[in-house]
């Protein structure tokens, strides 16, 4: 661990994504004993909001649940932005139904897909499937500003942004977890770490992308069989203040052991050992560009895009 | 005529009285049970919160800041943040609000300009707070570039508070009356002489009052604070006007929302700590008020 | 008086005005800071809703029944939005309305003096509890006691009824403390006269005092319900993020006033059709409630000249 322990000081943002930020406020709570003088602040504008400021200078960090798009690192180019990618964590988006929902225990990547596609009218779970109760549907999502909102368009419907639009929609998944426990016939989506803390009021559904119905958990996560809704959640770093003291000491404390015990507490998968060290070797190399070229995630694997240090810019 | 019957009363006329008897005792039942339906409904909610929350306060609970656990959260950030926002709201409102009220009062012509400004302020008051929220993302934190700051913060909420000061502050100087006045300016008095000596101390109370109940509405408010821009988490005190900062009624926001354990009932902690000094600052309100009415 | 003792006497009184002066002109500005919000109000709100209007037909947002600004294929027909608003306030009013009424009369023809100086500061302690409590009351109570109480009707967890009565709630101090203002401004000669002819109570509350109070009572409906339309944190909370049109209580809706909060949370980019559709709300907004106040205060004007 960088810094000398307890002189570090200065103010750090760290904004983006709501699916990420339970992990930041988790490394907060445990970096104000370590380094009080640190002032870190966190916030959860979304991960296309965090973009934003990221590329207008206004934050130091963006937290992403989506690869940086093409046009996002357009955007930083003209303000004279780089960045350093550093995923962090790996999280198996989940789609949750009530506790008292007892029949919805699976789903077929076709059957969300008819849920959740854009010119989609169903208003009944006993559209869904035959079988199903005559149970009015009730859907609650992220807001398109969310990058779980980007990354289940893309995995379900083929099209970053394509969906229905007559859904509660929230930033906040708190509100989402809510409304769909207190719904019989709800269902949404956000990151395993809130389906994880209210596990009491909430059931996961199974997804079955053809070869059979896999529940989102710690293994089938971390060895990629829950697909297509795993995927990386990320840290972007501005290159112009990654040698910062109070940034680098922000960062390196994100990948160390400290930092992945938070990601463990929070109810997401951690790096394997191999995966954090490449992680950390980027971030003192400090390589910039994306290792997904400004493309979606969806499919790709993580350990092969570390093993090029290089990445795409 | 008859003395048995010396107020003419038909039979007709006697059914007709007991009816309205009865009507008049049931629609004074009605009217009261119409009053206290409101109150009861109150002291219901608040006894809810209040079971909710009481056994979360307690010295940690005022002394930490927010926490993933709900057991170790605080409300520390929100403290200081209200004590620092309001306070300077306080600062800008209270001797503008003033003067403009001795302005309006006192000093102005009876003339359209003056009416002009007068309904002005009455509008302003009656305009939802989320617009001053608007207002101030777009001048003091955007535009003037006061950032996301506690000075933005008070910027918009003593423009917020302003109308209702002024409104206040003339209610108490129009209640004194005008042959205080027109005694010192018998003995001599120039006219500010006589609103600084005289008027003004004579409708002190009412003035006091006025900027009670004004702090105390922008002590509650929440909307234009979180348009100007509140951190989801944020675990230090303003330590300048440029400090980042959250507030009471924003932490009530946050934590209602999550749904993990433990935290609604921080939040009805929070509501009660908050509660408490509104009840405070209002009964004394209320108190100056009653005291100066029966002088 | 000796000469240099006048000339003392005529320097005092000048500086006394010039100062006088000097501290009128400071009063005026502040009274001017008035103006200068009303305008930076009409300027921020016009300015950006104007902009908002050239890229968007004033037609399609004022007609349009979606609302979903922040889609890709963005559609900005305000009703939804419109739609909710009404929906708490009609509800909230039809609570609050009558019972405030009631309950004024209550305190100004039954109540005894010492039982109006116990409701009446107790009506006033109530009118300043923050919004976001009554959001609280609306989550944690409203909507579970409505579930439990009506299950048939299928509320959600996030329902426009639970917002409605928290707001009726809320501004049923209000209802009661402006009216009471407005009966009491009643001479008592009227009451007076009644009475001696043998009416009851009742009677003379309801065919002599209220209708010679009417444009009163019509004046705090008036201003409740606009305070009402501009209550965000308590729908926030409960009433929920779903901008549609129904009628249906039990459903979930968005008022103006939320959507604003919830869209100026997550920050959009400044030249985005999003950022201008919140002040193209906002000022729809303010239209509203600057109409309803000039409305009420046209009524007071009213019922005070009859008795002056």
């Amino acid at each position: 661990m960088g810094g000398t322990e307890g002189k570090v000081s200065g103010k750090v943002i760290v904004d983006g994504s709501s699916t990420v930020e339970p992990i930041s406020k988790n490394v907060e709570e445990k970096i104000r004993g370590k380094y009080p003088e640190l002032q870190v602040l966190v916030n959860k504008s979304g991960t296309g909001g965090g973009f934003t400021k990221f590329a207008a200078k206004e934050i130091e960090i963006a937290t992403a649940s989506r690869p940086i798009e093409q046009e996002e690192i357009d955007k930083g180019k003209t303000g004279g932005v780089e960045f350093i990618e550093l995923p962090i964590a790996y999280d198996g988006l989940s789609v949750v139904v009530p506790k008292e929902n007892t029949f919805a225990t699976s789903l077929t990547l076709d059957e969300l897909k008819k849920i959740w596609s854009p010119d989609s009218k169903l208003a009944s779970w006993k559209d869904v499937r035959a079988g199903f109760p005559d149970v009015a549907l009730k859907l609650y999502g992220p807001d398109t500003q969310s990058g779980t909102f980007d990354y289940f368009t893309e995995a379900i419907n083929g099209k970053k942004g394509a969906s229905r639009k007559d859904y509660e929609q929230s930033a906040d998944d708190e509100v989402l977890v809510r409304g769909v426990s207190g719904d019989k016939g709800g269902l949404g989506y956000f990151g395993y770490a809130y389906y994880e803390a209210h596990k009491d009021k909430l059931n996961v559904v199974a997804i079955d992308s053809g070869k059979g119905a896999i529940a989102p958990s710690a293994e089938t996560i971390g060895d990629g069989t829950y697909s297509p809704l795993s995927r990386p959640l990320f840290l972007y770093v501005r290159k112009d203040v990654a040698d910062r003291p109070d940034v680098k000491t922000l960062v390196e404390f994100f990948l160390s052991d400290e930092g992945q015990a938070s990601v463990k507490d929070e109810g997401y998968v951690p790096l394997t050992a191999d995966e954090i060290k490449l992680v950390r070797e980027r971030f003192t190399k400090g390589v910039t560009g994306s290792m997904f070229g400004g493309k979606p995630a969806v499919g790709v694997k993580l350990k092969d895009l570390l093993g090029k240090l290089e990445g795409a810019k | 005529m008859s003395t048995l019957n010396p107020l003419h009363t038909t039979p007709k006329t006697l059914s007709n009285l007991a009816r309205r008897r009865a009507v008049e005792k049931a629609f004074a039942f009605v009217c009261l049970a119409a009053t206290c339906l409101g109150l009861l409904l109150l002291v219901v909610l608040l006894w809810g919160v209040f079971q909710d929350g009481i056994h979360w306060v307690n010295a940690n609970f005022l002394t930490n800041f927010g926490s993933r656990t709900a057991t170790r959260a605080g409300i520390k950030a929100g403290l200081y943040g209200t004590i620092w926002v309001i306070g300077f709201t306080g600062l800008l409102a209270i001797p503008i609000g003033i003067a403009a009220a001795i302005y309006l009062e006192e000093m102005a012509p009876k003339n359209r300009l003056t009416e002009f400004l007068q309904t002005n302020i009455a509008n302003l008051a009656g305009v939802p707070s989320i617009v001053y929220g608007l207002l101030g993302l777009a001048v003091f934190v955007h535009f003037l570039k006061f950032g996301q700051s506690v000075l933005s913060g008070a910027l918009t909420m003593s423009l917020l508070i302003l109308p209702t000061v002024i409104l206040t502050t003339q209610e108490a100087l129009r209640a004194v009356p005008s042959s205080l006045r027109e005694a010192s300016y018998g003995l001599g008095a120039t006219q500010w002489q006589t609103i600084r000596h005289q008027v003004v101390p004579a409708a002190f109370s009412g003035i006091i009052t006025g900027i009670i109940l004004s702090l105390s509405r922008a002590i509650g408010e929440t909307a234009p604070l979180i348009t100007i821009g509140a951190f989801s988490s944020i675990s230090r005190v303003p330590e300048r006007l440029q400090s980042e900062f959250t507030v009471l009624p924003i932490l009530i926001f946050n934590w209602t929302t999550d749904t993990k354990e433990g935290f609604k009932n921080v939040a009805a902690a929070t509501i009660i700590v908050l509660l408490g000094v509104l009840l405070a600052m209002n009964s004394l309100a209320i108190y100056l008020r009653y005291r100066r009415r029966t002088l | 008086m000796t000469g240099a003792g006048q000339t003392l006497q005529s320097n005092r009184r000048i500086f006394q005005k010039r100062y006088e002066a000097a501290i009128r002109i400071v009063c005026l500005l502040c009274a001017l800071v008035s103006v200068l919000t009303t305008l930076a109000i009409i300027l921020t709100l016009a300015g950006q809703a104007g902009r908002f209007f050239s890229k968007v037909s004033p037609l399609a947002f004022f007609t349009g029944t979606d609302w979903s600004p922040t889609f890709s294929d963005a559609k900005f027909g305000v009703l939804p939005l419109i739609n909710g608003t009404l929906l708490i306030t009609v509800g909230s009013g039809l609570f609050a309305l009558p019972l405030g009424l009631l309950s004024a009369i209550y305190l100004s023809e039954y109540a005894s003096p010492r039982a109006r100086n116990i409701l009446k500061p107790g009506l006033e302690l109530l009118a300043g509890i923050p919004t976001v409590v009554y959001g609280y009351f609306g989550v944690m109570f409203v909507t579970p006691l409505l579930k439990k109480l009506l299950p048939n009707m299928g509320f959600g967890e996030f329902n426009a009824a639970s917002g409605a009565i928290v707001v009726g709630i809320m501004i049923l101090p209000l209802v009661s403390s402006l009216c009471e203002d407005a009966l009491s401004a009643v001479p008592r000669a009227l009451r007076e006269g009644a009475y001696g002819l043998g009416a009851t109570k009742a009677e003379v509350a309801l065919k002599i005092v209220v209708p010679a109070a009417l444009s009163g009572i019509m004046a705090a409906y008036i201003l409740a319900l606009s305070r009402a339309i501009g209550e965000t944190m308590a729908v926030s909370l409960a009433a929920g993020s779903r901008p549609r049109m129904t009628l249906n209580p039990a459903e979930s809706i968005q008022t103006m006033t939320s959507y604003i909060v919830q869209a100026s949370k997550g920050d959009p980019p400044r030249e985005s059709a999003a950022y201008g559709s919140l002040f193209a709300v906002a000022l729809s907004l303010f239209v509203i409630t600057l109409i309803m106040n000039i409305l009420a205060a046209k009524f007071v004007k009213k019922y005070r000249n009859v008795y002056d």
